[in-house]
């Protein structure tokens, strides 16, 4: 489904500020995996979704999504094929505008936009059963601006913008790390239900190693640009966080040096 | 009595601006953007139309020309801002610098054309000023219906969100580049069409006109929406409280004249309006900031100096 090969960035070229922010990246995702991702700060880890997504081109090295080469295509133009949520929850959403605007955009992603009516009386109906689903009451705030909703709520509504279209490949940037420990969980739960059914392939950053371990069907590690671990099915089921620290180590030839993670260990 | 006198005047010359500061709302307010090139359009306008009627065209082909020549100097900012990545405020000083060479080209050479209504059929003159402020309503009304229709289709929809949220518009795949030309593209078209309406009430163009346009247009927008935000904060309401603010910043501003104001001052205190809407909910949280600094949680002795060792 997804196939990045020998993908290379260098921030800041040729300035001593030069960064090497991924070198030599090569990933290939079946149909259906849901990948999580761990890995220090500055492994490459959004850098990587970015190219994806394509904020911006990459120096090197080519992304395919499906088979198509997408690595030139510009950002709103692949976006037919990603659904995307960010670390920040103010970024998914569009906050002068009401829920249900939203979801009509999202609706409408990869198609033509055309001069007919943005929102259609049936994609109301179908709007509110898809926010009942998220068990947060937002059904019967349909017109309401999401501006009004708080981080969870806005992380919630963004991932059901990104799956109302089916993407090809699901990007979730740490998308639970601006939310407290129970909103956190929460918006976790929800993705988990959204990926499982619908199938979605699945690439999701994270910073705790226990939703690294217990969510998905594959788990990579990234250490400068790389990715250095790559573990899945049953093996991936039994993995312990110390184990995962060791293999780190021996991997990288490091210390895993993340307070973060350390911390939500 | 003079003020009573004046009054038809400033409310037929205040709904022409109330319609040129919709075109700032949009590409203000809807875009985010700061859009200076309006300050020329308006003058374009002014000039397309007036140089068409003179020429014996209709007066109501000529405001549509005088549309779409307006929309052309938006998508040029829009390009120069989209496509070449120039700031939005340099790229909007750019347009309006190339507008005023163009502008004198389509008056050929002069600065003012006449069209006195004596000798042309105009849609409305300040010498009827009834039927000017029922004109402009007419042509302000359609306006804001067809704007209401366009910005809740797909189209209109992704306008708004690129101004709100351009990450999260570009993630749905919205090409944000092009809807900011779009979008500029109709804000400097509906400047244009106030500027055909200005012409035709002033009975002439001259190149000087529109200068600080600008401001006018954000007065309005501020002075408009300080209500209309209270009443219903959406998308109709909000366009009327515009034309609301444009009739009430012209109101004030035959007023000022009246009380004996040189017409040197009348710039600065455009500015002067502007400028206090915008400090206005500044100097508010800094008043509120004050309010509240006494602690609401009161700490004992004990507790404080810990806080101080701990952040030492």
């Amino acid at each position: 489904m997804l196939k990045i090969t020998n993908l290379q960035k260098t921030f800041n070229p040729g300035t001593v500020n030069a960064k090497v922010a991924l070198s030599g990246l090569d990933l290939t995702l079946n149909d259906g995996d849901f990948v999580t991702v761990i890995g220090g700060n500055g492994a490459g880890k959004s850098t990587m979704l970015n190219a994806i997504a394509g904020v911006w081109r990459p120096d090197y090295g080519t992304i395919e999504v499906d088979g198509i080469d997408v690595t030139n295509m510009p950002e709103h133009k692949r976006a037919k094929f990603l659904g995307r949520v960010f670390q920040d929850p103010m970024k998914g959403t569009s906050p002068d505008m009401e829920i249900a605007e939203n979801l009509s955009i999202a609706a409408r992603r990869g198609t033509k936009r055309r001069l007919v009516w943005g929102i259609k009386k049936a994609e109301r109906e179908q709007y509110k059963e898809l926010l009942a689903t998220l068990e947060l009451g937002l059904e019967t705030r349909l017109s309401s601006k999401v501006g009004l909703l708080s981080g969870g709520q806005r992380q919630a509504v963004t991932l059901l913008m990104a799956t109302l279209r089916k993407p090809k490949i699901l990007l979730l940037d740490e998308h639970t790390a601006a939310l407290d420990p129970k909103t956190a969980a929460k918006v976790l739960e929800i993705t988990n239900k959204l990926v499982t059914e619908n199938h979605l392939t699945t690439l999701m950053i994270t910073h705790n190693m226990h939703d690294a371990i217990a969510y998905g069907n594959r788990l990579i590690m990234m250490h400068e640009g790389r990715v250095i671990v790559d573990v899945a099915g049953e093996a991936k089921k039994k993995l312990t966080i110390d184990q995962l620290l060791e293999l780190f180590e021996t991997a990288s030839g490091s210390q895993f040096a993340n307070d973060k993670v350390m911390l939500s260990k | 009595m003079a003020f009573l006198n004046a009054l038809p005047g400033a409310v037929a010359e205040g709904l022409i601006w109330g319609l040129m500061a919709i075109g700032v709302y949009i590409s203000y307010k809807i875009l985010d953007i700061a859009d200076l090139s309006v300050d020329g359009s308006i003058c374009t306008g002014m000039c397309v139309c007036a140089v068409l009627i003179a020429g014996g065209m209709p007066a109501w082909l000529s405001m549509i020309i005088a549309f779409l020549a307006g929309a052309l100097a938006g998508t040029l900012t829009g390009l120069l801002h989209a496509a070449l990545k120039i700031p939005a405020i340099l790229a909007g000083i750019l347009t309006q610098l190339i507008l005023y060479s163009v502008n004198l080209t389509i008056l050929g050479g002069r600065s003012l054309i006449q069209i006195s209504a004596r000798d042309y059929s105009l849609i409305l003159n300040m010498s009827n000023n009834p039927l000017a402020i029922v004109a402009a309503c007419v042509i302000i009304a359609a306006a804001i219906i067809i704007l209401w229709l366009f910005f809740y289709t797909e189209v209109g929809l992704t306008l708004k969100s690129t101004g709100d949220n351009p990450d999260m518009s570009r993630a749905q795949g919205v090409n944000v580049n092009r809807n900011k030309v779009i979008g500029l593209a109709i804000s400097n078209g509906i400047v244009a069409l106030a500027g055909s309406l200005l012409a035709q009430y002033k009975g002439s163009a001259n190149i000087n006109e529109g200068r600080g346009a600008i401001v006018i247009g954000l007065a309005a927008i501020y002075i408009g929406l300080s209500v209309s935000m209270k009443i219903k904060p959406n998308f109709v309401v909000s366009l009327i409280g515009v034309i609301g603010g444009g009739i009430v910043y012209y109101i004030i501003y035959n007023f000022v004249i009246l009380l004996g104001l040189k017409t040197d001052y009348l710039k600065m205190l455009s500015a002067i309006i502007v400028a206090a809407f915008l400090a206005v909910p500044y100097l508010k949280g800094e008043l509120f900031k004050k309010k509240n600094s006494v602690p609401m949680i009161v700490r004992s002795t004990e507790e404080k100096d810990n806080g101080g060792d701990s952040n030492a």
